[in-house]
């Protein structure tokens, strides 16, 4: 209890420091103005109250989800082949590499003339899931690739010396040994994801956290700006957290331990 | 040794590896038969090519040149029936200890694969920690857990290389005991890897010492002393120094 205490001191303090230098340099600022930690708490209360959070909240955590859904079920098998077959990484990887560094916000024309369109359920479209997608795929890809690509030979001889070869070698040696790396390369895509999600809701949808700061700052109302951009940063170390607690646990099963 | 007689016969095996741009011979025309049922202790100096050679007697590895059988077969893969246990164990990190003993075993029905686990698992005494991560595990017994794994399977063949290098001393001369007595009890052909002579003539019937690379078999010597065998007896030192004299002039060369 001491000791949980003790370690939880320091990150406290340090949330607490910033919220005070936060309040000193705002200090007297109103809320047509950068709103200081108070209003923007009041703007939180203010945005809950008028229900559109929520939904907005909700449409955003939506298109993550399925934009990195299906990059993760497209990825792992395509960073799996990548990583089991020299011949396909050399067909593959270029390609893959070079579409890796183009900020997903830069497909966003060629995502609207593709899906523009197209809507699926109330609060989303397909055009945002298509960005989300591409900010995770390229990621999940290649860590998928190289973690396999590493596996340790023991392993794989261990395998084909007891006859395991063909789908039970991709399922139990190559995807267990790769895990740790893999939810690594997932966790970070997450984050990515999160990034693109809300700039992408700030060109051209009408719902979302993204579109939220937007709407607000339309209005002039920056502690509505800022009371959504402290949201997106919760929501983003929550979903960072659990991935995280993901990967802990996996390497904690192989006896790797952090720190 | 007639040629229907040999377990494993290894001819003229030559193996080359490129190393930035050029050839490095590494196995020199190798001959070596195995008989069933023998144990075969193979020492040499570091680095000359005894895990090179047993990767190729196992499959893993395809030599440059030469033939190996088995059973008078030409050898066509690693197989079950002929286990590899690994210099540093290869085991499975996020398996149990259960589940790595019966990894070998998927072929079986449930039932049965828990009643072979079990048994193994006594024989190499690890009771209590069927369901412990290798994490959790001693690095002895991490090695026991290998050897279970590599037991479960009922494999005619067993193929060592330095199995007990990284355990301490006290550890080492119980595996190797373990070793002798299940091997012997369950009738495999054993090819043991070592660099430990002591370790060697304890163990082996016969001793095949590597030259340095490029590594060819520069003698193998019977070893007749009765079992079980004191590393303080006069016909053991004799034997010892006689394989350190052999390594010794490879040394000097
Ligand atoms: N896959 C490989 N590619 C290139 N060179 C290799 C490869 N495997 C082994 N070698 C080389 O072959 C030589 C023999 O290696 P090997 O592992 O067979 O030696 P060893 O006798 O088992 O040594 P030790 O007693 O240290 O285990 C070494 O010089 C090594 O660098
Ligand atoms: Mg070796």
């Amino acid at each position: 209890m001491v000791n949980k205490i003790r370690r939880l001191f320091r990150p406290v303090l340090g949330v607490a420091l910033f919220i005070l230098i936060w309040h000193l340099l705002t200090l007297g600022n109103k809320r047509t103005d950068i709103p200081g930690p108070w209003l923007t708490l009041q703007g939180l209360f203010e945005l809950f109250r008028q229900g559109i959070l929520v939904k907005n909240i909700v449409a955003s955590v939506f298109r993550v989800a399925w934009g990195f859904l299906l990059a993760t079920l497209i990825g792992i098998p395509l960073g799996v082949g990548l990583g089991r077959f020299p011949e396909l990484n050399q067909l593959f990887n270029p390609p893959v590499q070079l579409l890796r560094p183009i900020s997903p916000i830069a497909w966003l024309p060629i995502a609207t003339l593709l899906f523009g369109p197209v809507r699926w359920f109330e609060p989303s479209d397909v055009a945002a899931i298509f960005l989300i997608f591409l900010s995770s795929f390229f990621t999940i890809t290649t860590a998928t690739a190289s973690a396999i690509a590493t596996v340790d030979q023991k392993f794989l001889r261990s395998a084909s010396n007891f006859g395991v070869k063909g789908v039970a070698l991709v399922t139990d040696v190559l995807l267990p040994a790769s895990l740790p790396q893999i939810l690594t390369g997932l966790r970070l895509a997450l984050g990515i994801s999160w990034v693109v999600v809300v700039a992408a809701e700030m060109l051209g949808v009408q719902s979302g956290l993204g579109y939220q700061v937007n709407d607000a700052r339309n209005n002039l109302r920056y502690d509505l700006v800022v009371a959504a951009m402290v949201l997106i940063g919760l929501i983003g170390l929550v979903l960072d957290t659990m991935m995280r607690a993901l990967e802990e646990r996996a390497l904690r099963r192989r006896g790797i331990l952090r720190r | 040794m007639t040629r229907q007689e040999a377990k494993i016969r290894v001819k003229s095996v030559s193996k080359a590896f490129k190393k930035q741009g050029q050839m490095l011979t590494v196995l020199d025309e190798v001959d070596l038969d195995v008989a069933p049922e023998e144990f075969v202790a193979i020492v040499g100096p570091s680095g000359c090519g005894k895990s090179t050679l047993l990767n190729c007697i196992a499959g893993f590895e395809t030599p440059t040149s030469g033939g190996i059988e088995i059973d008078g077969e030409p050898l066509s893969g690693p197989s079950p029936k002929r286990v590899f246990v690994f210099q540093e164990t290869g085991i499975f990190p996020w398996l149990s200890v259960n589940e790595n003993i019966g990894f070998g075993l998927r072929h079986k029905s449930p039932g049965e694969r828990a009643e072979i686990v079990e048994r193994t698992i006594k024989l190499v005494g690890l009771e209590g920690f069927e369901r412990a991560l290798p994490s959790e595990l001693s690095g002895g017994m991490k090695q026991r857990v290998e050897f279970a794994r590599a037991l479960a399977v009922d494999s005619e063949v067993l193929y060592l290389d330095e199995p007990f290098g990284a355990l301490d001393a006290f550890t080492r001369l119980e595996m190797r005991r373990e070793v002798w007595r299940i091997s012997r009890a369950t009738k495999k052909t054993c090819l043991l890897v070592t660099h430990d002579v002591e370790e060697a003539v304890e163990l082996a019937d016969r001793i095949a010492v590597m030259t340095r690379r490029p590594a060819r078999i520069r003698k193998i010597l019977d070893n007749p002393l009765p079992r079980p065998r004191d590393p303080d007896l006069a016909e053991f030192r004799a034997l010892k120094d006689e394989i350190f004299e052999i390594l010794g002039v490879e040394r000097r060369v």
